[in-house]
């Protein structure tokens, strides 16, 4: 059976690295039964903690999209001197280690900011190590859509009397929009798991600065990985959800884009 | 014009058998790559004889740096090698019962050592010994800007208006759990009632502005600016300050006194050479490399011999009930002393 | 572009990048030749350096191909075939961005450590997957699974099935089909999806701290070198490390992403009576040597 090679390795690969582990968190979650499980969601400091991260990742996400269109569109459809060197620069945030980030992000936007900017120990630092952590994926989600884009529809309308503002809205948009939304379901995605960057530049003050990953974290440490576990569960399938309505969200895109 | 997207047939689907195929040998090629690279012996195991897998906390590396060296100017110690591991205390203490090869463990306090004890990992007579299976001594001490500008002296100073202190997150690092019990303690030297000592740990932690992750990551906060004082271990601040960093190191009156616990593991691949390194880790020439490491060395005999500050009152962990009591009634997230005095902090100012 | 908001665009977007992005970077070199150009190759130049350098490499070496012909692959399937259950893989897909490096850490050790899921099978045949290389480019690959899926799934899904059913009912072979018209017009996403995996997987640090034990010369990969070198006050090392991590970072970038800031295909501006069958099918079809017959589109 050659045509189930193929999926076949797929669904190996995605068991082998994700499925398993996860399932194997899940079961840790669960493996004190559920009050152990509701108790350790419950804590006040999982809820602070919990609700920090959601609302900033959903933040960052959307005002990254934005900006990622901005910036992929003048990638794309601009032209200036120096522009492959900004190109090459969005990537970077990604292969620097959580911790290079964190730093960098404090020695410039903390309390020794040499444009006294202080972002240090508030939410505001939060969301400014996020937004860093997950500009690329706003960015890279929409440049290759946009690039490939069709300029003939574009070119059409506006031939048959369509103002700038109309061609961008009704025809440019709903092309991208897909995209947009992968890029920002992928940044919320990271945003909600991000630890390294965010710890040193927020204070990481429990109940004010702290996020979700930084507790499950601090759990670990103290023996108690089933609560641990039980939080990285909420988290991951709050993720999860926002994922799925994104993707169904894309579909419909997709098919009225279609017609 | 927008393409259009069809509903594919079943006969879409062999049309790309061949592209899935290739992509399928593809992955298969790297995966028995990966599967070959598996069935390389494992990073520290099967090694020449004579080397000793060293697992420890973060804060010793440069010490073991120069104790390694030392050891292996010895007669003892003319043919081992070694491979390191350091990292914070309780992840590695997680690491070796999870299966991190190991062969002598150093922790920076006592409950990671008992994980140890507990997995079978290390034998329940470790502390058995002359130095109650110490290597290291230190105290908690306050590191704070070249000069002193805030004019810390003692730990009353800590909570004067104003003032912004640094330390890391009891619930993820050993040093802070060090630096709480003895503020805690402090207190109590002091003649405070307990009352009083949890009162002033709540003003404590009403003026951290920040509570990094770690030891390290506190210190790295600080020194990019944040906060006026920083509690730290003492062999860290002198560490620190023999780097040219811009601190001035104050000795608070009272303070607890840190011991770090140190243990060769009970399947030991080579059990030899790691007692006999251990064995130079507590000797007088072994004591001595620490105490110039910045290291209060457990023998009286080679502490004697070093100039370290003297608190007024120094008192250890046992006095407060030892470290797995403290442990329970201090430590436990969401339902320890600790965790209780945030929630309070937290729901007061946790608006917006 | 209009030129109203060219200018205005142009400064949003470079504003934000420089501010955000450039600025950071920018530190993390200065900072790292601070001392000299001296200090910093020697701080990056001893055998632990070497060796993170050199570990690095390998992880990339094979977590990135392996993320990327997984990636493709599901792409392909996603974009070309509806199934029951395809939402729940295309979820599980994304699903390790959501959760914490360290956490894929905890999780993999739950898995394939000592006391976990395979523990006693692994021990059995002697493979040491935690703790050792094969743990890492586990950690690495789970990771940064989800980047090339992402990239080239919305650009199969714009571009549609027009051209490769066109050559089909021509008569083209599927491999063929797959090289000459559905790789290039994926091309450019490809190229963001490697360079994205590159990039994520050299800097992945909060899940290799876990599962690597962390041994100075054996599992330490340049993010942990980096990270043991902040702990230990060797900042010129640790920066030093992070510009070679952007470095290569942009050296992935040069080899694979090349030029794609120019725009679309060859065909780009065509009126809408114009047939047109792009260049690479025509070059397809005419190689079966059947009649063409102008596709309108």
């Amino acid at each position: 059976m050659g045509r189930f090679v193929g999926p076949g390795l797929a669904v190996t690969y995605l068991s082998l690295l994700v499925v398993l582990p996860l399932a194997a968190l899940a079961t840790k979650a669960f493996s004190n039964g559920f009050s152990t499980f509701w108790q350790a969601v419950s804590q006040p400091e999982a809820v602070a903690a919990l609700k920090l991260t959601l609302l900033a990742s959903l933040a960052v996400a959307a005002f990254n999209a934005l900006a990622g269109l901005v910036i992929a569109w003048v990638l794309v459809r601009d032209e200036f001197p120096g522009k492959q060197v900004v190109n090459a620069v969005i990537d970077l945030p990604f292969a620097l280690p959580t911790v290079v980030a964190g730093l960098t992000l404090l020695t410039l936007y903390g309390p020794n900011s040499p444009f006294h900017l202080n972002v240090a120990d508030s939410r505001v630092g939060i969301l400014f190590a996020l937004a860093f952590v997950t500009l690329p994926f706003s960015v890279r989600s929409v440049q290759p859509v946009l690039a490939e884009l069709d300029r003939e529809t574009e070119e059409a309308a506006s031939s048959l009397g369509a103002s700038s503002s109309g061609v961008l809205w009704r025809i440019i948009l709903p092309s991208l929009a897909p995209a947009m939304l992968a890029g920002a379901g992928l940044a919320f995605a990271r945003a909600v798991g991000e630890f390294g960057s965010v710890v040193l530049i927020s204070g990481n003050l429990p109940f004010k600065t702290e996020v979700a990953s930084s507790w499950i974290y601090s759990l670990s440490q103290s023996d108690q990985l089933t609560q641990a576990a039980a939080i990285s569960v909420v988290l991951v399938s709050v993720a999860l959800l926002v994922l799925l309505g994104i993707g169904v969200l894309r579909r419909h895109f997709d098919i009225s884009e279609a017609v | 014009m927008p393409s259009q997207y069809q509903r594919p047939s079943i006969m879409r689907w062999f049309r790309h058998r061949t592209a899935i195929r290739l992509g399928a040998v593809a992955m298969l090629a790297s995966m028995v790559s990966l599967v070959v690279a598996a069935a390389f012996p494992a990073a520290a195991d099967a090694a020449p004889s004579g080397s000793v897998s060293l697992v420890a906390y973060s804060t010793p590396k440069p010490a073991y740096a120069a104790l390694i060296k030392a050891f292996n100017a010895t007669a003892a110690g003319k043919s081992v090698t070694f491979s390191q591991s350091f990292g914070a205390s309780g992840s590695q203490a997680t690491s070796v019962v999870d299966g991190l090869p190991a062969d002598v463990v150093n922790f920076s306090l006592s409950p990671d050592m008992q994980k140890l004890v507990k997995a079978g990992i290390v034998s329940s007579k470790w502390n058995s010994g002359p130095t109650q299976g110490m290597v290291t001594n230190s105290i908690v001490s306050f590191v704070v800007r070249k000069g002193n500008p805030k004019h810390i002296t003692d730990w009353g100073s800590l909570v004067k208006s104003g003032v912004k202190i640094i330390t890391p997150n009891p619930f993820s690092s050993g040093s802070a759990k060090w630096n709480l019990m003895a503020a805690y303690g402090a207190q109590l030297a002091m003649g405070r009632s307990k009352a009083q000592a949890t009162a002033y740990l709540t003003q404590l932690l009403k003026h951290t502005a920040a509570q990094p992750s770690s030891a390290s990551n506190a210190l790295q906060t600080f020194l990019s600016g944040e906060g006026d004082v920083l509690i730290d271990y003492e062999d860290d601040a002198l560490y620190a300050k023999s780097k040219g960093e811009p601190i001035t190191i104050i000795t608070p009156p009272q303070t607890i006194l840190i011991q770090n616990p140190i243990a060769v593991t009970t399947h030991s691949a080579n059990p030899t050479a790691a007692k006999a390194f251990v064995a130079y880790l507590l000797s007088p020439a072994g004591q001595k490399v620490w105490g110039k490491q910045g290291y209060r060395p457990v023998l009286p005999s080679v502490a004697a011999g070093f100039k370290f500050p003297k608190p007024k009152k120094l008192f250890t962990i046992a006095s407060l009930g030892g470290w797995t009591k403290v442990n329970t009634i201090f430590f436990t997230p969401s339902t320890g002393v600790v965790a209780k005095i945030e929630q309070g902090l937290g729901v007061s100012t946790a608006s917006s | 572009m209009t030129s109203r908001w060219r200018w205005p665009l142009r400064i949003l977007a470079l504003g934000y990048l420089t501010f955000l992005v450039v600025l950071p970077v920018g530190s993390i070199f200065f900072r790292a030749f601070q001392h000299g150009f001296a200090t910093a190759w020697s701080a990056v130049t001893t055998p632990d350096a070497l060796h993170a350098l050199w570990l690095t490499f390998i992880v990339v070496l094979i977590a990135v191909p392996l993320d990327t012909a997984f990636g493709v692959g599901v792409a392909l399937i996603l974009s070309r075939h509806r199934f029951p259950g395809a939402w729940l893989l295309d979820a599980f897909v994304d699903l390790p961005l959501a959760v914490s490096p360290v956490v894929v850490g905890i999780a993999l050790i739950l898995v394939y450590g000592k006391t976990g899921w395979f523990g006693n099978w692994l021990a059995a045949r002697g493979i040491q997957v935690i703790f050792s290389v094969p743990g890492i480019i586990m950690a690495s690959a789970t990771v940064a699974l989800p980047y090339v899926v992402r990239e080239v799934l919305p650009v199969l899904q714009e571009i549609g099935t027009d051209q490769e059913q066109a050559a089909t009912t021509l008569g083209a072979k599927p491999l063929a089909i797959f090289r000459r018209i559905t790789l290039p017009s994926i091309k450019r996403s490809l190229a963001y999806g490697v360079t994205l995996t590159t990039a994520r997987v050299l800097g992945e640090f909060g899940g290799v701290v876990v599962v690597s034990g962390a041994i100075a010369g054996k599992t330490e990969t340049l993010t942990l070198f980096i990270s043991d070198s902040f702990d230990n006050l060797n900042i010129v090392g640790a920066y030093a490390g992070a510009v070679i991590l952007a470095l290569i970072a942009l050296l992935v970038l040069a080899i694979f992403a090349r030029d794609t800031t120019k725009e679309g295909r060859k065909h780009r501006w065509r009126s809408p009576s114009d047939p047109s069958p792009s260049d690479s099918a025509t070059l397809l079809l005419s190689t079966t040597s059947a009649s063409i017959s102008p596709m309108a589109h």
